[in-house]
């Protein structure tokens, strides 16, 4: 371009106008640029169609004509936009685009697709807008239409994805429930006088968790017990509830005394804690005996919560007895066992953190927390816990359930709870 | 004469006169009750119009949503009686449109003492052809339907629905967004369309006692006139008035001939 044109606008000098110089640089750049709006209409990278309301096309680029296969007399006057379009498309059309149209004038980015004169399917994207005339009175409709055959491609590619991603998820929830299966018990086994109940909340279906529970028969008349929790989640975590799990039963049938147990598995676990450190639960474990018409219970725990015992005279309270340390952290740990009476209508329940850590929704008059950081805490359960006594094992058991929903998303962890009582006269069948 | 917007799970909206007789305006598959906006304030001087959305879609409540339930008409038209039921409304002139022409018929034959009249805009007791019958599609063509759904949202976005669709009293919150009137959960619209399009309600024309009025265009895709005509033959107390309209949308296309149709029938017709 001419150096004295440089500050000059680019459009063309107006007709007359005299040429100022470099008309030879001119020539060229005016020959490049779009000056026909016929040509530009007719042979645009997309298709131009315009509709009357009642849907016959008034004018069709030749762009269009060319994809459809159509000529001009085939369309113009006699078919209508809807004709293009399969009966999919058509009758969507019908009952969203029109509406859309006629709601807010104009409908933009709609993919549809067309059928060309031979019988083959275009994929589109189409949009469309009401021209009005100077009163406001709708009286034609304009479409533009671009090929959109990439595109669809494209799209299908990710929709493929993403059921592909929704086949795997359902597939990975499915091996979770099952391997979340396989670490508990599938129904707790029926002892003699005891009234037993469970329940285990998964926080995630994507994810294992960590909260573990059992209740077995031992040698002789006694059953061992325990409930706890590893640290971390997934398959990590499933991998050392299964070592933790195997490791106390054989344990309790070596030699049943609960402080024993314990220092066992410690013993197994630290082997691992050395390579990772991660490798740590709490427990709690006791060993059941039918004494007269309760039982005798002893247990030791290693830094976990203590449990909640309700008697039978509605009284509740943690019961007091040493925490011991956290199994797997320490090469030499010493834990000390507690024994307690269970009456007939005593309740004893076991319990994990996500209970009592579970968010307290603000609101929640039932759930009174002391814990300065919004968590529901070992007052609120205290509490909960002496409104409920005297309870039966399932009664408690239900009461936790209903306490955990109406916690609702403050509930983020998984949670384990099971409950032991000594059946009375009244309540002498298995629990369901 | 204002609004009073009840919401809830059908996210009802009282407008028109209280001292008039109510009519109900049912869309059909596709939008929400804006379908009516161009024919609502004509009829509002002479009725109580009450207007609602159908659970999964427009802002009924999401959560009220469930495949099993909304996978007959039965659901929808429990949710229509319900709305009677529950804001006492009685002797109502029920306006169906399209589907929910459909919807009016199982409602008036379930409880006929509860409506005085009913309006079948587009009305068609089934699309898919049969033996002896032509209801103009196939089911092929039905499921290019689907797929026309499944490549369009429509200003659906999942992660926006939940702001969209539960704000009933804020709806600044969605109508900036392209398209809303036709707003529809996928799931949901992939659920109605299957609804709609598979029914077959041509048994349930016979039982209908309630005086009827069949509107339909000269010229529309889904409810051609010849089903007019067979639903005109099957409800015995039954008018057939045919517009000069193309398109399947009168009360959009043709609002004027829409609303005295409705009204010359509604008010000006004794029982």
């Amino acid at each position: 371009m001419g150096r004295d044109r440089r500050d000059e606008p680019i459009d063309p000098p107006a007709p007359g106008a005299a040429a100022t110089g470099g008309e030879t640089d001119y020539a060229v750049f005016s020959s490049l640029i779009e000056d026909n709006a016929e040509d530009l209409y007719e042979n645009a990278p997309c298709g131009y169609l315009s509709t009357l309301l009642d849907g016959r096309i008034a004018k069709i680029n030749k762009t269009l004509l060319n994809w459809l296969g159509y000529s001009r007399d085939e369309l113009v006057g006699r078919r209508s936009f809807s004709d293009l379009l399969n009966v999919g498309g058509k009758l969507y059309y019908e009952t969203h685009l029109a509406p859309l149209l006629s709601m807010q004038g104009e409908v933009g980015g709609v993919a549809l697709e067309l059928q060309a004169a031979d019988g083959t399917r275009l994929p589109v994207l189409v949009t469309s807008a009401v021209k009005t005339d100077d009163a406001g009175e709708p009286i034609l409709i304009r479409t533009t239409i671009f090929d959109a055959r990439d595109r669809r491609a494209y799209e299908r590619e990710l929709l493929r994805a993403r059921e592909e991603g929704d086949r795997e998820r359902a597939r990975l929830q499915d091996l979770v429930a099952t391997l979340q299966r396989s670490l508990l018990p599938p129904v707790l086994p029926v002892v003699p006088g005891l009234d037993a109940a469970a329940y285990y909340y998964a926080a995630s279906p994507d994810e294992l968790g960590g909260d573990f529970y059992d209740l077995f028969p031992l040698s002789g008349l006694s059953w061992g017990l325990f409930l706890g929790d590893v640290c971390g989640k997934g398959a990590r975590a499933a991998a050392l509830t299964s070592l933790i799990r195997y490791t106390l039963r054989t344990a309790a049938v070596y030699d049943g005394d609960p402080a024993t147990v314990l220092r066992t598995l410690n013993t197994a676990l630290h082997e691992q804690y050395l390579n990772d450190d991660r490798s740590f639960c709490t427990v709690i474990f006791g060993v059941l005996r039918p004494d007269g018409d309760g039982f005798t219970m002893t247990l030791a725990r290693g830094g976990h919560a203590a449990p909640l015992l309700m008697r039978a005279d509605g009284s509740a309270d943690y019961l007091p007895m040493p925490l011991g340390p956290l199994i797997g952290a320490w090469a030499d740990v010493v834990f000390t066992t507690t024994t307690i009476r269970l009456n007939p209508a005593d309740t004893l329940l076991l319990f994990t953190d996500g209970l009592t850590e579970a968010r307290a929704p603000a609101t929640e008059a039932r759930a009174p927390t002391t814990d300065p950081s919004g968590r529901y805490g070992d007052e609120a359960l205290r509490a909960f816990a002496r409104e409920l006594a005297p309870s039966t094992a399932a009664a408690a058991v239900t009461a936790i359930i209903s306490l955990l929903d109406s916690l609702g998303e403050g509930r983020q962890d998984d949670t384990a709870v099971l409950a032991l009582g000594a059946r009375t006269a009244d309540n002498p069948m298995p629990s369901a | 004469m204002g609004e009073t917007r009840i919401g809830g799970r059908n996210n009802v909206l009282f407008t028109g006169r209280e001292d008039k007789p109510v009519m109900m305006l049912a869309n059909g598959f596709g939008c929400d009750q804006n379908m009516w906006r161009l024919v609502a304030p004509a009829l509002a001087a002479d009725f109580r119009i009450v207007l609602f959305d159908h659970v999964g879609s427009g802002r009924a409540e999401p959560s009220a949503w469930k495949p099993e339930r909304y996978a007959t008409l039965n659901g929808y038209t429990d949710d229509i009686l319900r709305i009677c039921h529950e804001l006492d409304l009685n002797d109502v002139v029920f306006v169906g449109h399209s589907v929910s022409a459909m919807m009016g018929v199982l409602a008036a034959i379930a409880e006929p003492e509860r409506f005085s009249k009913l309006i079948l805009i587009g009305p068609s007791p089934r699309y898919i052809d049969d033996a002896g019958y032509r209801g103009g599609f196939s089911a092929s063509d039905i499921d290019e339907l689907l797929e026309s759904l499944e490549s369009n949202y429509l200003g659906w976005s999942a992660a926006m629905a939940p702001v969209i669709m539960g704000n009933p009293d804020r709806p600044e919150l969605g109508e900036e967004l392209a398209n809303s009137f036709c707003r529809t959960d996928p799931q949901a619209a992939r659920v109605f369309a299957r609804t709609t399009f598979l029914s077959d309600n041509r048994t349930d024309l016979a039982r209908v006692t309630v005086p009827t009025l069949i509107l339909q265009c000269s010229s529309d895709v889904i409810a051609p006139l010849e089903v007019g005509a067979y639903v005109h033959a099957r409800i015995p107390a039954s008018t057939l008035v045919t517009l000069p309209a193309t398109g399947h949308c009168p009360h959009l296309s043709a609002p004027a001939a829409t609303v005295a149709a409705i009204r010359a029938f509604a008010v000006d017709d004794g029982p």
